[in-house]
């Protein structure tokens, strides 16, 4: 390195080389290492960092962290199943990066605002929001099935990438709320009673190819806004492999942004727990956005209507299935007596209610009538809207009194939920 | 009433908006210590500071996606497109998120973004700085589009924007910027909705509908067809989504006729639009097909030749002799 001289003066090579060589010896080397504390066979390794922030994790937490893992897994088979069955017209299935989800969701508090992409089901549990109302969307009863000011959980986006700048504007506006609260503060002589927050951006490796992730990291080093960007690079996006996307790990490109990037077991919850608290610590004391890549693996389908047999080896599902998130943090409990055979008895049989719960509620999910569509595209009162909304009373009380087989048949090719939805 | 330009005038009711609105601010490129590539925002950064004058990434996608995500925090940004033909980079942002948050989130979110784009040609410029995009905003649901032509429309519309609940974007008349008119700054008068179409003058032989920078040019078209002895009724649209249909159709029951007048290619546009409404509303009012004067279809032309592109006095009077002839 450094030693090559250029032939002539457009061959920049050394000169790469060495801007090269100059950054790693200010940044440090690009962390090439995987941030790992529980791994697939159970045991629990060091971290100089990051052990202390899984030491502060109680047996309690630690089972608590395996109850969530083992209930978002197991509605994410029971809304597999609906989706067979025709009561979704899609899933997006989750199984594999239940400890990426968990872990850092949890790591959040009450006041941090979170932008899920449309996979995030396992951190919308961490967030209380009710994960039959995670279905209305899937079932085609609604755009968006929660109320994101109750949760400070965002509504799912799925045009890859666009929440990644609404969480960075979301983190900008955190700013200036602590300016004006410290300023008000200063004025009244009382001490600021508002918890510092700061914002998680969710996306995927395939996501990360998009513009507004590019956008959104100079946005947020321009304004050192407290946002934590969390990447579950799940190997594959539909099916097209990661290494399309990139030829660095993701977590490097945080480099050029000049923030942190760590990359970490995204299949060991504890670590990830770890690196996402300690991300969101740094956000929240005014040190900027952090970048974290979650190296974690999307055990089954894009969605419902994907064929993962047709781009991958079973054997490298069969690979990724040893490093079960699930498997390795019983192995560590079990093994440490933090959990006992009736501890894994109930989380089965809290699973298989929760399942009941969801698959009740879906079969009741509540159509929605048109008018909702018509009153919800403005804020404000709109004439159009008022004239096509009038047009449309007037042309549906024309089929007042008309139940018989017409009605009926329109009634039942509406209710029916095409299975071919979705990319 | 104060006299101002266009330009002031709106940097008058940002001034106003921040002033009212301590939740509000400007983003865009070069909108602080410059104040804006049209100055516009001229002496805004030095008054509410970095804060809430945010002189912002070179990235427009960057620019809505993060006002998006500042007003779902309770705040309302305003931001500056720099140029009609540089929006595009943002138009994604805009049309499946500023525009369906509010409906996606079942009412229970809104996001009061206010985007302020310089539009149309005549200033002699160079490729994508002379454009009219403005059709292909109005066909999203769940955005509202207005653009001012005099300064007391410019004053009061910027300050009704950041008012609104949805979200809005303001098409300015770029060539009239440096435009001067009475502004009332006490109170907003006649302009008080910024949704409802203005009659500038009342006319008994056919109505001219024309919006932004067309209409000076559809006023002197009038003066001049006076001349020739008839009478023209001109209607600033004022605003484009929605459309007041109420103001046009009244007119064309009135006069029989219609012209449109802007500079955005005519194929798919506006006028397309409100020939359809007043055809269905008004048909038996019509004494000849509505007729529409605009852009032609092809991209914006070089500057020495946008001339014969952009709608003028003879274009209207042309299709007035047309729409006459019935």
């Amino acid at each position: 390195m450094g030693t090559h001289l250029p032939s002539t003066e457009f061959d920049g090579t050394a000169v790469d080389d060495q801007r090269e060589a100059d950054a790693e010896a200010v940044m440090g080397e690009p962390p090439a290492q995987m941030v790992q504390l529980l791994g697939p066979d159970g045991k629990l390794g060091f971290d100089p960092v990051f052990t202390g922030y899984a030491a502060k994790l109680t047996p309690q937490v630690l089972r608590g962290l395996y109850a969530d893992m083992a209930a978002i897994r197991r509605f994410d088979v029971e809304a597999t199943a609906l989706q067979r069955q025709g009561q979704l017209a899609l899933w997006v299935p989750l199984t594999g990066q239940e400890a990426a989800q968990i872990g850092s969701g949890r790591a959040s508090q009450p006041q941090d605002y979170i932008f899920p992409t449309y996979r995030e089901h396992g951190v919308a549990l961490t967030r209380n929001v009710d994960l039959a109302e995670l279905l209305r969307q899937f079932r085609g009863v609604s755009n968006g099935g929660w109320n994101p000011k109750d949760t400070n959980f965002h509504l799912y986006t799925l045009v890859l990438a666009a929440q990644t700048l609404h969480a960075v504007g979301y983190a900008m506006g955190i700013q200036r709320d602590q300016k004006l609260a410290a300023a008000n503060a200063a004025a009244s002589g009382t001490p600021v009673t508002e918890p510092d927050a700061a914002v998680i951006a969710y996306f995927g490796d395939g996501a990360s190819s998009e513009g507004d992730v590019h956008e959104s990291m100079v946005f947020a080093s321009s304004y050192n806004a407290p946002v934590v960007f969390f990447c579950q690079n799940n190997h594959w996006a539909i099916s097209v492999p990661t290494a399309v996307q990139t030829r660095v790990p993701l977590s490097n490109r945080a480099k050029g942004y000049g923030f942190p990037g760590i990359r970490v077991d995204g299949n060991d919850v504890i670590a990830v727990h770890a690196v996402t608290e300690w991300a969101l610590e740094h956000a929240r004391q005014g040190k900027g956005p952090v970048l974290i890549e979650a190296f974690t693996y999307r055990v089954g389908a894009h969605t419902t209507a994907d064929d993962p047999t047709k781009y991958r080896e079973a054997a490298e599902e069969d690979a990724w299935r040893a490093k079960d998130p699930l498997a390795r943090l019983e192995k560590y409990l079990r093994a440490e007596g933090l959990a006992d055979e009736a501890f894994f008895a109930k989380v089965k049989d809290d699973g298989d209610h929760l399942a009941a719960y969801v698959r009740r509620t879906t079969h009741d999910l509540e159509t929605p009538d048109i008018r909702t569509a018509f009153a919800n595209t403005y804020a404000e009162a709109h004439p159009l809207v008022a004239e096509e909304l009038a047009w449309f009373e007037e042309y549906s009380a024309g089929f007042a009194g008309e139940e018989p087989a017409e009605e009926q048949d329109r009634q039942a090719a509406t209710a029916q939920v095409s299975p071919k939805a979705g990319h | 009433m104060t006299t101002m330009t266009i330009a002031k005038a709106i940097n008058e009711g940002l001034r106003a908006a921040l002033t009212d609105h301590p939740k509000s601010l400007l983003m865009g490129e070069d909108i602080g210590a410059l104040g804006g590539v049209y100055r516009v925002t001229d002496g805004l950064i030095g008054e509410f500071g970095p804060d809430r004058v945010v002189d912002t990434p070179l990235a427009e996608s960057g620019i809505i996606g993060t006002a998006i995500g500042l007003a779902l925090r309770g705040y309302t940004p305003v931001c500056e497109i720099q140029f009609d033909g540089f929006v595009f980079p943002g138009f994604n942002q805009i049309t499946t998120q500023l525009a369906k948050i509010h409906s996606r989130s079942n009412g229970n979110l809104s996001v009061p973004v206010v985007i302020r784009i310089p539009y149309g040609g005549g200033i002699g410029s160079i490729e994508h700085h002379s454009e009219s995009p403005e059709a292909l905003f109005a066909h999203t649901a769940g955005l509202r589009i207005i653009t001012p032509s005099n300064p007391h429309d410019a004053y009061w519309m910027v300050q009704q924007a950041v008012e609104c609940q949805d979200p809005v974007i303001i098409f300015e008349p770029k060539r009239r910027y440096w435009l001067k008119g009475d502004v009332d700054v006490q109170a907003p008068g006649p302009s008080e909705d910024p949704f409802k179409a203005h009659v500038l003058r009342e006319g008994a032989d056919a109505t001219i509908v024309a919006y932004g920078p067309l209409v000076p040019v559809a006023l002197a078209a009038a003066n001049a067809a006076a001349e020739d002895g008839h009478s023209l009724e001109v209607i600033d649209l004022r605003s484009i989504s929605p459309i007041d249909f109420d103001t046009v159709t009244a007119s064309v029951q009135k006069t029989g006729r219609l012209i449109v007048a802007h500079e955005a290619p005519t194929f798919g546009g506006i006028g397309g639009e409100i020939a359809a409404r007043i055809s269905e509303r008004a048909f038996h009012s019509l004494e000849a097909p509505v007729i529409r004067v605009g852009g032609f279809h092809m991209p914006y032309p070089v500057a020495k030749v946008e001339e014969d592109y952009l709608p003028d006095i003879d274009r209207i009077l042309e299709a007035l002799d047309r729409a006459l002839s019935y």
